[in-house]
Formats: C-alpha cells, sequence, structure tokens
C-alpha cells in the first residue's frame, strides 16, 4: 500500500506533459493548423526524438515546449505547472531556470564573446558576477571550447558556435534541454560531438528533446517521435 | 539583477557596434550645437548692436539743419545754440553743443592723414558724445573763449600719424593752420560704416577761424538730463527753435531732431527680427535632428529585434531587457548631446561672421532637453514593443 502512494508520488510527475494542444495561424481561409491536438508525455530522464517533414508542426511544438510561444488550445504542463496559467515575469523565470534552449541557428548574441554569452543566463539569474565566470567557464570547459572563451562568434566555426550554444543552455542547470534541430547547420564531426554532449548529458538523467531529420540523430535517442500534418503519427522506443 | 549591471551590459552595448553609436552621437550633437550656436550668434550680434548704440550716448538729441535755401535764413548759428540754454523753457537740458565739421588733410613730419572729420565744438561736446580720454587731456573752456589752435584726435588718426611716436604736445597741420595736439580719444566702437575713431576735435572758435568759416552750424547736439528725459527734452528744444525760426503752426520745420534711443529702438527691432529668424532657423534645425535622432534609434533597436527575442529566450525579464535599451539611448543622448554643447561652447569663443555669439542658457537647455527627450522616447518605446513580443516573434522579425 505504501509503496504504491510512494510510487505514485514520484511518477505523477512527468518532466513535461501535452494535452490536445492546437496551435492555428492566419484567420479565415487562410487559416494553418500547425498542430491538430497533439499529447504526449516525456517523463524525467528521458531523450526523445522529435521527427517530421517540413510543415509537419515540429517546430511549433518545439517553442511551446520551450515558452517561446503559447498553444492556441490545449494545455502544456511544465513539471506538472500549467504554463498557461503564468504571467510574463514568471515564464522569464521558467525560460530562466528549468529549460535550456538550442536552436539550429545558433542564436548566440552577435559581437559578444563566447564567454559573455553563456554567462547571459546566470546574468539574468542573478548570479554575481566571480561566480558567472567560474559556471560560464566550467561549462564551455564541458563542451571543449574552454580556450576559445573570449572569441567572438564571428571567429568561431558552426559548430564551436553550436557547442557555445549548448554550454550556454546548460549553463543553468536545467532540468529540460530543448534542441531544434540543433545539428541541421553542422558538419558530421561536429554533429558527432554535438550528440556526444547529448549523450553524457543523458547519462546524468537529464530530459533532452530534439527535433532532427536526420535518421541516425533520431535513432541517437531512447524514444522517437514521428509527426505528421500536426498530429503524432508514431511514437516508440528505440532498440539499444 | 542590480541597475548597475544591466548599465555595464547598455555600455558593452554601445561599444559592441562602436560606427553606428557614433553616428547616433554624431547626429545628436550636430543638432544640439547648431542650436545653441545660431541663437548665439542672434543673442551676440543683438548684444553687440546694443553696446554700440549705448557708446553712441543714449542721452543725447542731435539738431540739423534741413535749410533748403527758403527766403527767410533759417540755418542754425550759435545764438540759436545759446538759446538752447535756457534753464526755464528747457529744464531737461543738461549742455548744449554747437557742431561744425569740416574735413581736410592732416600732416605732421611729411606724414599727410585725410581725416574724415574735423569737428569744431565746445567742452560738453565729449561728454554728450561719450568719448573719453586716452592720453592726454582735452580742451577746457578758456579754449574755446580764445580759440587757441589746440585739437584731440581719434586712435586712427593717431595710428595714421604718429606710428611709434607719443602725439600728445605735436603741432599738426590742416588747412595751413598748425594746431597742437593736446590729447588722444580712447577707442570707441564704430556704429555702421563711419569709422568713429577718424576724427579729430578742436575749440569751435579755433576751426571757425581756420577752416569752416563763422557760417551756419552743421548741427547742435543736446545732451538731456537723463535718458527718460530725452523725449521732455526734445519737446523744449522743438518750442524753441519753432519761435526761433518762426514756424508757423503746421508747416514744416526746417531742422531735424534725432536721438539715440530712436536710433536704439530700430536697431533693436532688427536685431530682434534677426534673433526671430536664426531661432527659426534654429528650429529647424532641431527638428530635422530631432527626426535624424527618432530614424536612427528607431533603425537600431528594430535592427535588435532578434537579440532581444535570444534575451528573452534565455530568460531576460521584460525590464531587464527595457532598462538596458533606456540606458543605452541615455548613453548615446546624453553624450552626443553633451559633446553638442561642448563644441557650441568652444565655437561660441570665436567669432562666426563678424559677430562674437553670446550663449543663451535657455537655449542649451531647450537643445539638450528636447534630444535627450527624442533619444528616450525612440530608443524606449521600440524597445518597449519589442519586449513585449512573444520570444519566438522576436527571433523571427526580420
Amino acid at each position: 500500500m505504501t509503496t504504491a502512494v510512494m510510487n505514485r508520488m514520484t511518477e505523477t510527475k512527468p518532466a513535461l506533459e501535452v494535452q490536445q494542444v492546437r496551435k492555428v495561424y492566419g484567420e479565415g481561409e487562410a487559416t494553418v493548423h500547425a498542430l491538430a491536438g497533439v499529447s504526449l508525455t516525456v517523463d524525467r530522464g528521458d531523450y526523445v526524438a522529435i521527427m517530421g517533414s517540413s510543415g509537419s508542426g515540429k517546430s511549433t511544438l518545439m517553442n511551446i515546449l520551450g515558452c517561446l510561444d503559447i498553444p492556441s488550445t490545449g494545455r502544456y504542463l511544465l513539471d506538472g505547472v500549467d504554463v498557461s496559467r503564468l504571467s510574463d515575469k514568471q515564464l522569464a523565470l521558467v525560460r530562466n531556470r528549468l529549460i535550456g534552449f538550442i536552436f539550429q541557428s545558433f542564436n548566440l548574441i552577435p559581437r559578444t564573446t563566447a564567454l559573455a554569452n553563456v554567462e547571459l543566463p546566470l546574468a539574468y539569474a542573478g548570479v554575481k558576477p566571480a561566480e558567472r565566470r567560474k559556471r560560464a567557464l566550467a561549462s564551455l570547459d564541458m563542451v571543449g571550447l574552454a580556450d576559445r572563451a573570449g572569441h567572438e562568434p564571428n571567429q568561431l566555426s558552426g559548430g564551436q558556435q553550436q557547442r557555445v550554444a549548448v554550454a550556454r543552455a546548460l549553463v543553468t542547470e536545467p532540468a529540460l534541454l530543448l534542441a531544434d534541430e540543433p545539428t541541421g547547420n553542422l558538419d558530421s564531426r561536429s554533429t558527432e560531438d554535438v550528440l556526444k554532449i547529448f549523450d553524457d548529458l543523458n547519462a546524468q538523467n537529464r530530459t533532452i528533446v530534439l527535433i532532427t531529420h536526420e535518421a541516425e540523430v533520431g535513432a541517437r535517442a531512447k524514444r522517437l517521435i514521428r509527426l505528421f500534418d500536426g498530429q503524432v503519427r508514431s511514437d516508440e522506443r528505440n532498440k539499444r | 539583477m542590480s541597475f548597475w549591471e544591466i548599465l555595464k551590459f547598455a555600455v558593452k552595448g554601445v561599444s559592441a557596434n562602436k560606427l553606428r553609436s557614433a553616428l547616433t552621437m554624431l547626429g545628436i550633437l550636430i543638432g544640439v550645437a547648431a542650436v545653441i550656436l545660431l541663437v548665439a550668434v542672434g543673442n551676440g550680434s543683438a548684444q553687440a548692436i546694443t553696446s554700440q548704440i549705448s557708446a553712441l550716448g543714449t542721452n543725447t538729441i542731435t539738431v540739423m539743419s534741413t535749410n533748403r535755401g527758403g527766403t527767410t535764413n533759417t540755418s542754425l548759428t550759435t545764438e540759436i545754440a545759446d538759446a538752447l540754454k535756457d534753464p526755464t523753457l528747457a529744464p531737461d537740458v543738461k549742455s548744449v553743443s554747437p557742431v561744425v565739421s569740416a574735413s581736410g588733410t592732416l600732416t605732421y613730419d611729411g606724414t599727410d592723414h585725410e581725416i574724415s572729420q574735423f569737428i569744431g565744438t565746445g567742452t560738453s561736446y565729449l561728454g554728450a558724445q561719450s568719448y573719453r580720454m586716452d592720453r592726454g587731456v582735452a580742451f577746457t573752456d578758456a579754449d574755446v573763449a580764445q580759440g587757441r589752435r589746440v585739437t584731440v584726435i581719434g586712435q586712427t588718426v593717431a595710428e595714421e600719424l604718429f606710428e611709434g611716436v607719443d602725439p600728445v604736445g605735436k603741432q599738426v597741420t590742416v588747412g595751413g593752420a598748425l594746431f597742437t595736439v593736446v590729447g588722444v580719444l580712447a577707442e570707441k566702437s564704430s556704429s555702421g560704416v563711419q569709422d568713429s575713431n577718424d576724427l579729430a576735435i578742436a575749440p569751435l572758435t579755433a576751426v571757425q577761424q581756420t577752416l569752416a568759416g563763422y557760417g551756419s552750424l552743421s548741427s547742435i547736439v543736446v545732451e538731456a538730463t537723463a535718458a527718460d528725459r530725452v523725449t521732455a527734452a526734445q519737446n523744449e528744444i522743438a518750442t524753441i527753435l519753432d519761435q526761433r525760426l518762426k514756424v508757423e503752426d503746421g508747416g514744416t520745420a526746417p531742422y531735424r531732431i534725432q536721438n539715440a534711443s530712436q536710433l536704439l529702438e530700430t536697431q533693436t527691432e532688427t536685431a530682434d527680427t534677426f534673433t526671430v529668424l536664426l531661432g527659426a532657423v534654429a528650429g529647424i534645425s532641431l527638428l530635422v535632428g530631432g527626426i535624424g535622432i527618432t530614424n536612427i534609434m528607431l533603425v537600431t533597436v528594430t535592427e535588435r529585434t532578434r537579440e532581444i527575442g535570444i534575451r528573452k529566450a534565455l530568460g531576460a525579464p521584460r525590464r531587464v531587457i527595457l532598462t538596458q535599451f533606456l540606458a543605452e539611448a541615455t548613453i548615446l543622448s546624453l553624450t552626443g548631446g553633451g559633446l553638442g554643447v561642448l563644441i557650441a561652447v568652444l565655437g561660441a569663443r570665436f567669432e562666426i561672421v563678424g559677430v562674437q555669439p553670446v550663449i543663451v542658457p535657455s537655449s542649451v537647455v531647450l537643445a539638450l532637453g528636447v534630444s535627450v527627450a527624442i533619444g528616450l522616447f525612440f530608443g524606449g518605446y521600440p524597445a518597449s514593443r519589442a519586449a513585449s513580443l512573444r520570444p519566438i516573434d522576436a527571433l523571427r522579425y526580420e
């Protein structure tokens, strides 16, 4: 009896839960249903790859998961909290503390050093400069770029820029790591570097959700979800 | 995140794009400096005119003959001048100086100088026209009474004739007569085209004897007791003159009375018009400068909408983003505006088109205030709009 309750206690809070989420763009004739009722649950420590053709709604889903966008209808629970009820200020806090987001186009702040870029989320979290620098350097070291700390984005290769972006996403130690085609703009060696980092992070029990259209990237994940026309078409666990 | 840290972010943001920041500041700088300098030039010329006119002596009234050779003799004479010195009929008249004016060539030791005015008058003339002595002394009433051939000369004459020599005590020849220089007048600012320092002044009697003859006077300079008694004195003079010259009621007077305060009024009006005109030009340049600031601020912030999106995605609260961009706009506007004030102050030390600019403090406040306000509003407003966007919309912004 007690063990059952204990089990429920730990199990009832998945990392994220999406219930019947729809996203509609435009009005009237030009209406586009980017998401047509998606439901899925991701447990803690899971490693999920979302695949789908262009226009299947995978990026829209990712933006909603990352609290960058809001669904037209449906509920999104992050760590058991309904995100749609949060204020602008609380959303900023969620993006800062709970989520690490990695973009396909890196989205580093231009003309700003790698170190300053990685320090940024910590600055917004109110961490003191000395502590910030220490943690940012540690994070850069983890992606193997400690020696590039003083370089600006335009002095780094695409792979290096993406690793800086990964370091930036990791620096606040978020429970959830979201990556929107993180290897989409990278060559095979850089892709391998980034995926290796993801494997290591997942081994440390971080929850990872990524979007990809490359089959080999999808195969590295523990679970593979395929989207088609804004709906989940298949959801299966990869055999290891 | 403390305000101090946000300020450091803003400084980094400004220095990250040096060219753009420099151009923004340059735009504000030119706008502010142009407004301050233009108003200063207008103000400076107005002040110059006022000081020139007060140097003429605001208490003086000049009576000139307009005699066109009619049947009756209506020219001004020394008798008429003496008649004006009447404490009962003209209580507001302080002094009367009959003036004869001649021209001639002054010679000293083989050097010639064509003088524009050789004036014969009484001792009160110097005071009435606010002449002061630089060296030597003025001639006295005794000199006038005895017709002694002494003279005081202006600075221009002293420089032309007596280069490197003290003129006091020297003798100059004019029209075949010898005059002894007893003094040199202090430099006086010139009004208009005539050089007020190119003259010699001698006792009336001496000039009549040697150069002008005993005919009519060129003019009579009357000094009123005070600046606000000028009009009263003028009326008293007119009454006496009308009586003396037998002017019928309604007839045209054969003389003209001019006073310096009339001149002052006209000139001040001119100067005011000038200031208003320059002010309008300054206002337009402030407007154009303001539009320039608006433009560059809008472009700068719009261009950085994507950056705002990234910052929001990393968890920056709206307040922090807004503070950063407002701080950046403040830094740019204040630095640009401050440099503009500095340049205007430096520029005002030099003469501009012959005018010494005098800075009007309110123009500094206005120019700086308007530029900074425009900079803050158009830096802050688009930033606030961008910060309110959903992160994804800001990120997608092209």
